[in-house]
């Protein structure tokens, strides 16, 4: 096969150079796949024009007592619940130690706007929309929310208690930009 | 071998005549002088200062005919211009948005995350109030014609009196540069035309270079990062590429002859 | 140590006894593959289109996730893709760009060909499976083109399904069937994005039979004779190392020209977007494609136009019948050294002519080149391994190093 008949004197030293040389140019080579790996990547992040949609605002005076709406934020439902004197005391009576995402209902809301739920609309089981904005539809054993796909019940604050879901529904940043207008994002 | 020549000189001299009986076998070829721009070259990069100035260039002139249709206001950082005042600069703007509760279209002020509108609702009406020619969008434009900015830098400059002998259509303007030299567009740009808020030179000759430097902005965002990636990529390649001609020779030398 | 690797060793002997992949690659492109040690740099494009295709594959299944396939938002979507996804812009570039690439690649891949005669027996097959995947390139190159939907996208979709409307008869039919209505619109532009995203696989396919083929007699070599066992070394590490050199050279070029000029060798037009009712003044094909559209637009009549051009490439199939020399190598073969040339310069002259506009000189210069392309494969291949006397060869290519030919 191949021929050997020039073997170099100075083998031990040739191998000790090429050894270098060679893991060099293969970690060299290496990165650089890593390099032109990462673009590709990259791009499946958000991109510049879905990242500036991140704000939605809209005007919550509309919201009766009582009453439940849904509005669109980065492609999701986003409830928004205009509560009940009950409805907040029922959210605020609960022993904090029965939650499995222990969280009071104050920290949950803004101050001043107590009656005023905002909540990110999509399960924190797997990502259903839980049912309970309409007043026809079921609101749970908890008078909140009731997600279908595997059953898990939420109270007026939007907390998880009972069903699968491991946590409270997300309440999204947001702020009263007036005393009607709300920005989320 | 002789024979070959002789048939290939015998289809040269056949052709010939056709090739003397075709009057015009290529358009009229315009050369395009060549500009400095500061966005050519190996690191190339925009002037800020001058994309500001061309853009207000675009929106003081420009604009009133021609769309942006790519250009979001949230693109404008890159001209220098803060979070804050791209938002003061898009709420100038009004845009459509709708339907409200009451199905109803209505115009809010526009944000950041908005698109410049256009100024014309349809061709048709661009059209209408333009004798009948459509203005382009400039959003391409650059990058839309052969000789990119250099192009439309001489385009903007390029009026002049017809030559003795050439009969302007109806509303056509003359330009050296315009393919066919009759243009809809009518001289655009004098000396002083706009005031410039850096107080630099407001000559026409300025103001199309500024615009046209803010057009390219606009077609070639990306040509900054293009740049400095690129002769970070290029210069690993190389690295890379001298290393691996040692290796090889490292690992041929064991044959002895190569 | 000792225990881990052996369990490392256990593991992939199990797997190895029940699926030799690793046995597979050695023997494909391992240590177990020999190949003549005299090997020039020429013979580096093969990997180098390996690697181009790797590229397009990779980079096209990114744009692909942005990208909308509608006459509405194409155009729109690949803006989006240049201005607002990360990295958009290099990715799309380096497709574009990636196009052109591979072509240089394969086109020197196939002058090589041509110069050392490896479409000779035994290695017919393996030029055909070549050919297939020239053919499918330049299929998935044009229906890639015309994705972005811009004026030279759409155009030169409508001028080159026209070219079918030439079969007799039933031309008028096919046209409307390429379409899928009464002129180039969504239905077209939806189902040429689908055969644009299977073509690559149909090309990693055909490589796949191209490489085997490969194996079966062997590599050439640039002295064309048959190489001794001794004569050989094994791909890895030499070629391997060969190979990656060329390949570091050659990725600094095609950065440069994504970096650079990424735009250079594209139309200014395609930043248009598609307008179906004003063609542009001057419609060309991307360069790759620039010969055969002279060939094309030499001929004065349509029919026998079209028939042309197809046969222009198709008549690469005939090569190896063709050329009656029994010596490979155009080392050896000084009279058809000079006319390989003289076709190398002969389609750089059509390219050249196709890009001008059909009228004056390019026309006539397109039609002496179009002439010559065919009498070259028709009458001086043939004549030539009649008449031509060859250079003695070398016994084998050790003596060949003793005293070199060339």
């Amino acid at each position: 096969m191949a021929n050997m008949a020039h073997a170099p004197a100075a083998e031990a030293e040739g191998e000790t150079r090429r050894d270098f040389l060679l893991h060099t140019t293969i970690a060299m080579g290496a990165v650089g796949t890593g390099m032109m790996v990462w673009p590709l990547i990259h791009s499946m992040n958000p991109a510049a024009d879905t990242l500036s949609l991140s704000t939605a605002e809209f005007n919550i005076s509309g919201v009766a007592e009582g009453q439940r709406i849904t509005v669109v934020w980065r492609g999701k439902p986003v409830f928004v619940a205009h509560r009940t004197a009950k409805e907040i005391d029922d959210a605020r009576k609960v022993d904090l130690d029965e939650l499995r995402d222990s969280q009071p209902d104050e920290a949950r809301v803004i101050k001043g706007k107590d009656q005023y739920l905002i909540l990110v609309g999509t399960c924190t089981h797997l990502g259903c929309i839980p049912m309970g904005v309409k007043a026809t539809e079921p609101h749970g054993d908890y008078g909140g929310w009731f997600c279908p796909c595997h059953g898990s019940h939420y109270d007026t604050s939007g907390r998880i208690r009972r069903g699968p879901a491991p946590k409270n529904l997300e309440v999204p940043p947001y702020q009263f930009l007036s005393d009607t207008t709300v920005r989320i994002g | 071998m002789k024979k070959i020549i002789l048939a290939a000189a015998a289809a040269a001299a056949l052709a010939a005549p056709a090739a003397l009986s075709t009057s015009l076998w290529a358009a009229e070829h315009i050369e395009i002088p060549k500009e400095e721009w500061s966005f050519n070259g190996v690191l190339g990069k925009f002037d800020k200062q001058q994309l500001q100035r061309g853009f207000q260039v675009y929106k003081d002139v420009c604009s009133a005919c021609h769309g942006l249709q790519y250009i979001a206001f949230r693109h404008f950082e890159a001209l220098g211009y803060s979070e804050e005042q791209v938002k003061a600069l898009a709420a100038q703007y009004e845009v459509d948005d709708g339907p409200d509760e009451n199905g109803d279209m209505f115009k809010r002020k526009a944000k950041a995350s908005d698109y410049l509108p256009k100024p014309f609702p349809n061709d048709a009406t661009a059209r209408l109030a333009n004798g009948g020619a459509l203005p382009p969008d400039l959003s391409l434009m650059t990058k839309a014609r052969e000789g990119g900015p250099d192009y439309v830098y001489h385009l903007l400059l390029g009026y002049e009196e017809p030559p003795a002998g050439v009969e302007l259509m109806e509303g056509l303007s003359y330009n050296k540069y315009f393919a066919g030299h009759q243009i809809a567009m009518t001289k655009q740009l004098q000396d002083g035309l706009v005031t410039f808020a850096d107080g630099a030179p407001n000559d026409a000759a300025h103001i199309a270079k500024d615009v046209t430097a803010f057009l390219h902005w606009a077609a070639e965002p990306n040509l900054e990062a293009r740049h400095s990636t690129g002769l970070r990529v290029t210069l690993y390649a190389l690295l890379f590429a001298v290393l691996a001609y040692f290796t090889k020779r490292r690992i041929w030398a064991k044959l002895g002859d190569h | 140590m000792s225990t881990e690797k052996s369990a490392w060793r256990k593991a992939y002997e199990w797997h190895e006894a029940r699926l030799p992949i690793v046995t597979w690659l050695d023997h494909s492109l391992g240590t177990k593959y020999p190949v003549p040690r005299n090997l020039n740099y020429w013979w580096n494009f093969g990997s180098l289109a390996m690697f181009m295709l790797a590229v397009m594959i990779f980079s096209g299944i990114i744009l692909a996730m942005n990208y909308t396939p509608h006459v509405t938002m194409a155009f729109d979507s690949v803006e989006r893709i240049m201005r607002d996804v990360n990295y958009g812009w290099l990715i799309r570039y380096m497709h574009a760009n990636g196009a052109s690439f591979f072509f240089i690649v394969v086109y020197i891949h196939i002058f090589r060909g041509m110069y050392y005669g490896s479409y000779k027996s035994p290695r017919e097959v393996l030029w055909w499976l070549g050919i297939l995947i020239y053919l499918a390139m330049m299929a998935a190159g044009f229906l890639g083109y015309v994705l972005p939907w811009g004026q030279m996208s759409f155009w030169g979709a409508t001028v080159i399904t026209s070219l079918f409307s030439a079969v007799p008869g039933v031309g008028d039919a096919i046209v409307t069937l390429l379409w899928g209505g009464f002129s180039v619109d969504n239905p077209t532009l939806n189902r040429f994005y689908s055969l644009h995203y299977l073509l690559p696989f149909v090309i990693v396919g055909l490589v796949f039979l191209h490489i085997w083929a490969l194996h079966v007699p062997g590599a050439n070599n640039p002295l064309g004779i048959d190489a001794a066992p001794a004569d050989k070394i094994p791909f890895y590490p030499y070629y391997v190392a060969k190979d990656v050199f060329g390949l570091g050279v050659f990725i600094v070029i095609y950065f440069i020209v994504v970096f650079w000029a990424p735009n250079l060798l594209g139309d200014p037009a395609n930043y248009e977007k598609a307008n179906p009712m004003v063609t542009p003044p001057h419609i060309v094909p991307e360069w790759y494609y620039l010969a055969f559209y002279a060939i094309l637009r030499s001929i004065p009549d349509k029919l026998t136009g079209v028939v042309a051009m197809f046969g222009a490439i198709l008549i690469l199939f005939a090569l190896p019948w063709l050329d009656t020399s029994r010596v490979r190598s155009a080392n050896f073969r000084p009279v058809f050294r000079v006319f390989f040339w003289i076709f190398v310069a002969n389609a750089a002259m059509l390219t050249w002519c196709g890009a001008q506009l059909p009228e004056g000189p390019p026309l006539i210069l397109g039609r002496i080149g179009t002439f010559w392309y065919f009498f070259h494969f028709f009458v001086l291949l043939p004549v030539l391994g009649w008449v031509e006397t060859p250079k003695p060869l070398p016994a084998s290519i050790s003596q060949s190093v003793m005293k070199p030919a060339e």
